[in-house]
C-alpha cells in the first residue's frame, strides 16, 4: 500500500533474505550433528501445523480416486480402485479446455506484462523528463484501489471494444492490471543497476533501445524472475476479472473459461449431476503446475512474494 | 541526441500508459460518474440522480449487513493470522536450544517453511473446492468425519458449517487463516533473521528469558512487518468475494447465504451488477468500498505507528 514510497533500496530481487551467519541451521539435519537438543514443544506445534496444511490436500487428492458414494459415505477409507481414468474424465469434462485457455492467456499476458512494465519502469527510473515523478505515482497509485471500483465501467469498456469473452481482451486487461506492481518493482530494480555499464554501452555507440534490450534488461534478470513469478501466480489465480469478462455473450459463443472460473463452474454443476471425483481430479490437475513451479522456484517464490509485500 | 532521447522515452511509454489509461484509470474515474446515475447497463440512456444511489445504499439492509461482515473479517482475520504467524515464526527461529546458550532456530525450519508457504500459491478457487469438501454437511466431510470419530459430533446430525448463521463467517475465516499464515510466517521469519544476533546475546547476558526477549526485542523490531501484514490482511478482509461467492448458499447469485448471513460488499455489488443489472447502484457500492479501504489503510498506519528503530 503506501509503504512502497518509502525507499528505493535494492528490492532483494531473487536474493532471499539470508540469515545472519551462524544464526540458524537452515539446512535440515545440520543442527543435529551439532548436538542441538531439539525443543520438543516447538517441534510439536510446527509439525501439527504442517500436518494441518498437508493432510487436507492429500485427502482431496485421495478422494479423487474414490467413487461418489464412497465420498458421501465417510471421510475416511481408501479408494477401491487406483485408476487414473478419473483424471482423463476430468480433462474431457472441461478441465482440459479451461487449462488450455489459461495457458493461452498467460503465454501472452505474462511476457507482455514483463516487457511493457520493464519498458515503462526503465524509462521512469533512468531518464529525466518533465512529468516523470507524476507518471510514476500515477502507475503506483493503481495498486491502492480495489479492483471492484473499476469493474462496472471496465466491463462496458471491454464490451465496446468488442472484446468480451475473447483471449485478447483478457490478455490486455491482465497486462493493464499488472502494471502498477510491475512498474513499481522494476523501477526500484533499475535504479540499483550501475550507471557505468550504461555509459559504456552508450559510448560504444549503442542506441537507447539497444542499450535497454541488450545491456540493461539482461542485467535486471533477477528482478524479472521475481516479478515474473509474482505475475504468473497472480494471473493464473485470478478469478474476479475472468468472471466478469469471460462469459459467453450470445447463444453460439463458445465457453472460454479459465481454470479458476471453470473449477467453480464445475463445482456449481455438482448440484445437478453429482460427480465429485471428477471435480477433485480437476483440482488435482490444477494444483500440479503450481506445485511444480513452487518446488522448483521455491526460494524465488518465497523471496519474491514476501519482498513484494514489504515494498 | 536529446531529440532522439525524447522520442525514445515517448516510444517506450506509449503502450504501457495507453493500456493502463484505458483499462484501469478511465474505468476508475468513470465509476464515480456512473454512481450518480440510474444507469441499467444495457441501455445507453440514463438519468442523473445525484446522491440517490448512496442514500439507497445506506437503507439497503443487505448491504449494511455486508459492511458489518466485512468489519468482522477486518477485526478477526488480521489478529488471528498475525498471532499464529508470529507464534510459528518465533518457534522456527528461536524454538531450538543450542549448546552455545543462545536461542537457535529449530532444525528443519527450511522444510517447514516450504510446507507452510504452499497454500499461498494455490488459487482461491482451489481453496473453495477443497474447503467445500472439508465442510460437507455429512460424514463425508473431513471436519464432520473427524469430529464424529472423536465423538464431538453426533453422526445423526452433523454440523452444517456453511449453513449455520453463527458458523458460516468463522468457517470462511478459517480458510483465509489457513491460506495466509504460511505467507506471513515466512515474512516475519525473514524479518526476525535480519535482527542482529548480538542484541539477543546482550539481552541474554542481562538475564532476559525467552519470552522477554520476544516481547522486548523481537516484536518491537518486527513492527514494520506486522504493520504491513495488517494492511494486506485488511485488504483481503475487505474483498472475500471468491470464497463467499463459491462456498456459501446462493442468494440469487454469488453466494451470501444462508439468509444473507455471509454477505460481503463485493458479493452484493457483483449481484447488483451482473444479476440485477443495476450498474449505477453497483458503482456506488464500488465507491463505498474504495472509501472504506482508504480509511482502513490510513487508520491502520496511524494506529500502529511507532518510532522506527534503526539497527
Amino acid at each position: 500500500m503506501s509503504a512502497p514510497l518509502k525507499e528505493t533500496t535494492p528490492t532483494g530481487g531473487s536474493v532471499p533474505p539470508r540469515p545472519t551467519v551462524g544464526k540458524t541451521p537452515t539446512d535440515p539435519g545440520e543442527g543435529r550433528g551439532e548436538g542441538t537438543v531439539l525443543n520438543v514443544f516447538s517441534h510439536g506445534f510446527l509439525a501439527l501445523w504442517g500436518l494441518l496444511i498437508v493432510l487436507p490436500l492429500l485427502w482431496l487428492v485421495l478422494s479423487s480416486f474414490k467413487t461418489d458414494t464412497q465420498i458421501g459415505g465417510s471421510a475416511f477409507g481408501w479408494p477401491q480402485h487406483w485408476s487414473l481414468s478419473v483424471f482423463s474424465r476430468a480433462w474431457d469434462k472441461g478441465i482440459g479446455d479451461y487449462f488450455i485457455n489459461t495457458v493461452i492467456v498467460l503465454v501472452f499476458s505474462v511476457p507482455l506484462t514483463m516487457l511493457l512494465g520493464s519498458m515503462a519502469a526503465y524509462v521512469l527510473a533512468r531518464y529525466e523528463f518533465w512529468g516523470n515523478r507524476l507518471l510514476y505515482y500515477f502507475f503506483v497509485a493503481g495498486a491502492m484501489f480495489p479492483v471492484f471500483l473499476a469493474l462496472v465501467p471496465l466491463f462496458f469498456m471491454v464490451k465496446r471494444l468488442d472484446m468480451l469473452n475473447t483471449y485478447q481482451g483478457l490478455i490486455l486487461v491482465y497486462i493493464a492490471y499488472s502494471m502498477p506492481f510491475t512498474v513499481f518493482f522494476m523501477h526500484a530494480f533499475f535504479r540499483t543497476l550501475p550507471t557505468a555499464v550504461y555509459e559504456a554501452s552508450v559510448l560504444d555507440g549503442a542506441s537507447h533501445t539497444r542499450t535497454f534490450f541488450q545491456v540493461m534488461l539482461p542485467m535486471a534478470k533477477p528482478g524479472l524472475i521475481s516479478v515474473g513469478i509474482f505475475n504468473t501466480l497472480g494471473q493464473w489465480n485470478q478469478f474476479i476479472l475472468p468472471t466478469v469478462l469471460m462469459q459467453p455473450q450470445k447463444g453460439g459463443d463458445p465457453e472460454r473459461y479459465v481454470l479458476t472460473q471453470g473449477l467453480i463452474q464445475l463445482q456449481q454443476q455438482q448440484g445437478y449431476a453429482s460427480d465429485l471425483p471428477v471435480l477433485f481430479a480437476g483440482v488435482t490437475i490444477a494444483m500440479i503446475p503450481m506445485l511444480v513451479v513452487y518446488l522448483s522456484f521455491q526460494r524465488q517464490v518465497q523471496a519474491g512474494l514476501t519482498s513484494a509485500t514489504l515494498k | 541526441m536529446r531529440k532522439g532521447q525524447y522520442r525514445f522515452v515517448a516510444g517506450f511509454l506509449f503502450a504501457p500508459v495507453a493500456l493502463y489509461l484505458i483499462f484501469v484509470i478511465w474505468p476508475y474515474i468513470q465509476t464515480f460518474g456512473y454512481s450518480l446515475t440510474d444507469w441499467q447497463g444495457e441501455s445507453q440512456t440514463f438519468n442523473f440522480v445525484g446522491l440517490d444511489n448512496y442514500k439507497a445504499l445506506f437503507q439497503d439492509d443487505i448491504f449494511l449487513k455486508a459492511i458489518w461482515h466485512n468489519i468482522l473479517f477486518l477485526v478477526f482475520i488480521p489478529v488471528i493470522t498475525i498471532l499464529l504467524a508470529l507464534f510459528f515464526a518465533f518457534m522456527l527461529n528461536a524454538g531450538g536450544r543450542s549448546r552455545a546458550g543462545g536461542v537457535e532456530g529449530v532444525a528443519g525450519s527450511k522444510f517447514y517453511k516450504i510446507i507452510y508457504f504452499f497454500p499461498q500459491v494455490l488459487s482461491l478457487a482451489i481453496l473453495a473446492v477443497l474447503f467445500n469438501a472439508i465442510y460437507r454437511s455429512d460424514e463425508g466431510g473431513l471436519l464432520n468425519g473427524v469430529l464424529t470419530k472423536i465423538g464431538l459430533v453426533d453422526s445423526q446430525n452433523p454440523v452444517e458449517w456453511l449453513n449455520e448463521p453463527n458458523l458460516v463467517l468463522w468457517a470462511l475465516m478459517l480458510v483465509v487463516v489457513w491460506h495466509g499464515v504460511g505467507f506471513y510466517l515466512v515474512l516475519f521469519s525473514a524479518a526476525m533473521q535480519s535482527i542482529p544476533r548480538d542484541i539477543y546475546e546482550a539481552a541474554l547476558i542481562d538475564g532476559a528469558g525467552r519470552s522477554q526477549s520476544f516481547f522486548r526485542i523481537t516484536l518491537p523490531l518486527l513492527w514494520d512487518s506486522v504493520q504491513t501484514a495488517w494492511v494486506y490482511l485488511g485488504i483481503v478482509a475487505m474483498d472475500m468475494f471468491v470464497l463467499v461467492s463459491s462456498m456459501t448458499a446462493n442468494m440469487g447469485a454469488y453466494g451470501g447465504g444462508p439468509d444473507h448471513d455471509s454477505e460481503v460488499m463485493a458479493t452484493v455489488m457483483m449481484r447488483n451488477f451482473l444479476y440485477y443489472g443495476k450498474s449505477g447502484y453497483a458503482c456506488a457500492m464500488g465507491v463505498v468500498m474504495l472509501l472504506l479501504t482508504l480509511v482502513l489503510s490510513v487508520v491502520t498506519l496511524r494506529a500502529t505507528r511507532r518510532d522506527r528503530i534503526e539497527y
